[in-house]
């Protein structure tokens, strides 16, 4: 029966006095949008199929093609707006699960946007960062919360301290963890030398380690998971750190799912399961269901590495995430890496992806000065995920108390990615999402690489011009540095929870 | 010499190079009308190759030993003693089909241009070929191989 | 209530009353000078009156102080507390606290002239205690420091009108609001007699002066003049929380006290490497350091991040054992420093320090992060108090 009731997302338009029948649309769409008609040697495009990935439009060599959402106007209503009218009429036809990918698509407030950050004025020169140094060396890891010192019979010191492993970063930026399967192998490849290159890390996701990135595993994260796909003795050790993931932002409660469509030889291989199989992890680690499983965990990788690495702990942002936080950091996590709900995925049901957690703003916030208050600051450090679109956003994130951050659409972005949320279906046409091996070619890893490492570079400029503005001159202190920033139109509990003033404060 | 190098692995099969190519070996130069006016009047001397998920773009490789060049007859075809381009020269060619015979990749064809042979001249006066210069996802390489393997 | 005890005009300290929920660091431009005698000969407080008044136009009324090592030295074993209080009242409830958790060995007015240009003076009292022995038995985890800190702390957040700005045994702060010379003079300094002087002259430039906010800033034996702006105080407060320690002083400079306190005091870190903490070398110098010395000084940058002071200074810390000069990394501030025999001088212009010390054997302009550090060799003179 035909689908009557689902409406296309967008209309696309083909100006004909530009198109010259080229046919790179053609050859470009995985949706089969486009087609050439050969009798009538015209090109023609089905909207209904479009995701508005603008694959084509990008490649268009005259520009002939233009893609708008489709102007079919419902009688205005603020409360069944188009898009919930829309979910209704799919659900309806299937009676399943909706789908998504990427991160939370609402509009919702971004309190990133409500903050702003500091400049010196007379008092306190900024600083050049073209003239000065400028520092955004990081290190990740348990500190003690003080130096030990020996003491020789002619007073003279020498260290008796015994650091715990700890992570060095030359920009407080990370790729965050997306597994290879469900992005691509070009892709995943890419984030591990572009890792490498900026001297910092990748996180491989729940989905193993592709034997072809061991030579960058000195900048790989490696993720245990509920699934545990991939894991096993020689992953935990060849990795610079190991992060347990609890939870992620875009799915707080569930699990990880992989389709079996991704799941090819190479995927298969990694991960340790059968091909062409549903790769899905528990929402829970069937022996983690409590803080006491966790210590177990977290020490279990530890006694397999030799206290070599740095054990990483992933929750989702959740209501009483500061409480989880610091239990995570009392189980022994070295690194609390907090996912807010704007976090993206290869697949979740959206209306989990768009109605649980909480932003990561207020919840770095609160886990920041409840590890403070705890006195358990310095044993762990904090990473923050969940979207961070620009180096301000970074550099905000910072200032409240963050580590350091995982990004990652902003990585997918630089690498192509038009966050059409169809990652789910395993046909994008950019090559990332997708093991198709028509598709995946389509990611040149070295350009990948170079746009990464440029992305990475570009931020960190950024990030050295706002501190030095700030009269800052080492990283380690806007760590945690709320003077710095203010708010504008957010409540007094906002402010509050965000530990900053209103600005004109 | 710098010589074009197709990545197999990294063809997309959009064929922007054949689009390019064509443009730029068209008497407009603009795409438009180089793709709708003068179209069945000029050849592509880029073609992409298509076999099952293979694709790739081909064109003359300036050959070292080149038997094109050996085998025609009126001198169409020469080597710029300067850049070591294999030149062809549509006025001296009498379209006798014997450098497509002997050419061992096939990137010689008969162009459309009238009866003569057509090939890529690695566009003289450009910085690099435009196929390389459009190829959106760089596979197609512009470079000195044998001044690297030194 | 005893209203008529309450002197109802005290906008000598307005910010006090507007005090927000969070603290406020304060921005000041300033001068500052140090004088050691390492040997532990004593001078009294005319000279660096003079030195602090030759650069008169580096402050502009707002502020001025002075901190004086071995200036009570019949009461050398007792912590010397100097308070401010803005009325009766809070001198009543300071005062019954203080019997509760100290005995009082001894306890006067802070001698004072009658200046023409000082007004508004709070009422200023010193007093000579030690922690009651009941008090160091149930706090038998923690030293007598410890326990006068927690004090000083208590009674500055929570008695209304009232300010502990000296705590220190056998040292002082004298400090408020007016030019420096003017309140050495209030304070009658020329009196003293002692082998270590800091002094400050106060630029602020965005909150009226208040007698508290003047420098130095002392806690225990650590005095601290300051001029700049520590751009990381939010981090250095955030990090001193971690400790125990509670700013409350409205003044980024209370962040240096303490953190030399924990370093020093509190970990026992040498002075150099106290210094090393807070303005520490390039990570980049780091790198190419011999490996012992690399990995000692990865490791204490790694571990005191958060005792980074950043942002523009030039400081004189001040304890009992000497005196410690210190720029920040890029050396944004001025800072001079000489040397004749066993004395140390430090300031903030060659004008002051030619004025203590005419003909030098040594003077030099330290770079950023090279702290001056002079050590008191012996044990100061005896003599007895003016």
């Amino acid at each position: 029966m035909r689908k009557w009731l689902v409406e296309p997302d967008f209309i696309l338009t083909r100006d004909p006095d530009r198109c010259i029948n080229c046919q790179v649309c053609v050859r470009q769409c995985a949706n089969d949008v486009h087609v050439h008609d050969e009798e009538a040697d015209l090109v023609q495009s089905d909207s209904e199929k479009c995701v508005g990935c603008h694959r084509c439009a990008a490649l268009c060599p005259t520009q002939a093609i233009s893609i708008e959402k489709a102007s079919l106007e419902f009688r205005p209503n603020g409360n069944w707006t188009a898009d919930r009218i829309r979910a209704v009429y799919k659900q309806a036809e299937g009676g399943g699960i909706l789908l998504s990918g990427m991160g939370n698509d609402q509009t919702l407030p971004v309190l990133w946007d409500h903050m702003v950050l500091n400049a010196s004025q007379v008092t306190n020169p900024s600083i050049d960062p073209l003239r000065e140094p400028m520092e955004l060396v990081t290190y990740l890891g348990r500190k003690p919360d003080r130096l030990e010192l020996n003491r020789d019979a002619n007073g003279k010191v020498s260290l008796a301290t015994e650091l715990a492993p700890q992570l060095r970063l030359e920009t407080p930026i990370m790729f965050s963890a997306m597994s290879y399967g469900s992005i691509s192998y070009n892709a995943s490849f890419s984030l591990a030398r572009a890792a490498q290159a900026a001297g910092t890390f990748a996180n491989t996701g729940e989905g193993g380690l592709h034997k072809d990135f061991r030579p960058y595993a000195k900048n790989l994260i490696v993720q245990v998971a509920s699934g545990r796909f991939g894991v096993d003795p020689d992953y935990l050790n060849v990795a610079a750190a190991v992060e347990i993931k609890i939870g992620q932002g875009a799915k707080p409660g569930i699990g990880g799912h992989l389709p079996a469509e991704k799941v090819d030889a190479q995927v298969s291989a990694t991960r340790m399961i059968p091909e062409r199989t549903d790769a899905l992890s528990p929402a829970p680690h069937h022996d983690i269901y409590s803080i006491e499983d966790l210590r177990q965990l977290i020490y279990g990788i530890k006694e397999a590495t030799q206290y070599t690495k740095p054990v990483c702990v992933k929750i989702s942002a959740v209501h009483n995430v500061a409480a989880i936080a610091s239990g995570a950091v009392r189980a022994g996590a070295d690194i609390v890496a907090i996912d807010g709900f704007r976090g993206g995925t290869g697949a979740a049901p959206t209306v989990i992806r768009d109605n649980v957690g909480i932003p990561i703003e207020l919840a770095l916030a609160a886990v920041d000065a409840r590890l403070r208050d705890e006195g358990i600051r310095h044993q762990a450090s904090i990473v923050a995920a969940g979207s961070f679109r620009s180096s301000a956003d970074v550099i905000k994130a910072i200032a409240l108390g963050a580590d350091a951050v995982y990004i990652g659409t902003a990585a997918l972005v630089a690498m192509g990615c038009h966050l059409c949320q169809k990652c789910y279906t395993g046909k994008c046409n950019w090559g990332i999402a997708t093991q198709d091996p028509m598709l995946t070619k389509r990611l040149n890893a070295d350009v990948a690489t170079r746009r990464l490492s440029n992305l990475l570079r570009g931020w960190s400029l950024e990030i050295k011009e706002m501190l030095g503005g700030m009269g800052i001159n080492a990283i380690e202190s806007l760590r945690g540095n709320r003077e710095h920033l203010r708010g504008i139109a957010l409540s007094d509990r906002d402010l509050n929870i965000l530990g900053i003033k209103a600005a004109g404060e | 010499m710098k010589r074009i190098y197709a990545r197999e692995d990294l063809c997309l099969g959009c064929r922007l190079c054949e689009i390019h190519c064509l443009v730029a070996h068209s008497k407009s130069r603009r795409i438009i009308s180089a793709m709708t006016r003068e179209k069945g009047q000029i050849t592509p001397r880029c073609k992409v190759e298509e076999s099952g998920q293979v694709t790739f773009a081909l064109q003359c490789r300036h050959c070292e030993h080149a038997r094109c060049l050996e085998a025609c007859m009126t001198g169409a075809i020469t080597r710029d003693p300067a850049t070591g381009v294999v030149l062809h020269n549509a006025d001296k060619c009498v379209g006798c089909w014997m450098c497509l015979m002997s050419c061992p990749v096939g990137a010689i064809q008969r162009g459309r241009e009238g009866h003569v042979a057509s090939k890529c001249d690695l566009c003289q006066g450009e910085a690099a070929p435009v196929c390389v210069a459009n190829c959106p996802n760089e596979a197609l390489l512009f470079e000195d191989r044998e001044e690297r393997k030194k | 209530m005893d209203d008529a005890q309450t002197i109802p005009d005290d906008q000598w300290r307005p910010d006090r009353h507007q005090k927000s929920q969070r603290d406020e660091k304060d921005q000041s431009g300033c001068a500052i000078c140090g004088l050691l005698n390492e040997d532990g000969s004593l001078v009294d407080g005319g000279l660096i009156i003079r030195a602090i008044a030759n650069m008169h136009d580096r402050s502009n009324g707002l502020g001025g102080g002075f901190a004086a090592y071995g200036i009570y030295p019949q009461w050398k074993s007792w912590y010397a507390f100097h308070l401010m209080f803005d009325h009766d009242a809070a001198r009543r409830q300071t005062e019954s606290y203080l019997e509760t958790v100290f005995q009082v060995a001894h306890q006067e007015a802070i001698p004072t002239a009658h200046l023409e240009v000082i007004r508004q003076r709070p009422i200023l009292v010193r007093y000579f205690l030690l922690p009651k022995e009941e008090l160091r038995a149930r706090h038998y985890d923690l030293t007598d420091d410890d326990i006068v800190m927690m004090n000083v702390m208590h009674i500055n957040k929570t008695i209304d009108g009232a300010f502990v700005f000296s705590s220190g045994r056998n040292m002082g702060c004298f400090k408020g609001v007016g030019y420096p010379e003017d309140i050495g003079r209030f304070y009658r300094l020329d009196e003293y007699q002692a082998h270590l002087w800091t002094a400050h002259g106060r630029f602020p430039t965005n909150t009226t002066g208040w007698w508290g906010g003047a420098h130095p800033f002392g806690i225990l034996d650590w005095a601290v003049v300051h001029n700049g702006e520590v751009s990381s105080y939010g981090k250095n407060r955030s990090y001193l929380a971690n400790f125990g320690y509670q700013c409350t002083m409205h003044t980024d400079t209370e962040v240096i006290g303490y953190l030399f306190d924990l370093l020093v005091r509190k970990h026992h870190l040498p002075i150099e490497m106290a210094c090393q903490a807070v303005a520490p070398p390039l990570w980049s110098r780091i790198e190419q350091m011999p490996p012992a010395e690399r990995q000692l000084l990865q490791t204490l940058r790694i571990i005191y991040g958060g005792a980074l002071l950043n942002g523009p200074f030039s400081i004189v810390v001040s304890h009992a054992g000497g005196l410690i000069g210190l720029n920040d990394r890029i050396k944004l501030r001025p800072m001079v420093a000489a040397r004749r025999g066993a004395s140390l001088y430090v300031a903030s212009e060659e004008a002051a320090l030619r004025l203590m010390c005419p003909s030098p054997d040594l003077i030099w302009r330290p770079a950023g992060g090279v702290p001056v550090i002079g050590r008191l060799q012996s044990q100061p003179q005896e003599v007895s108090v003016a």
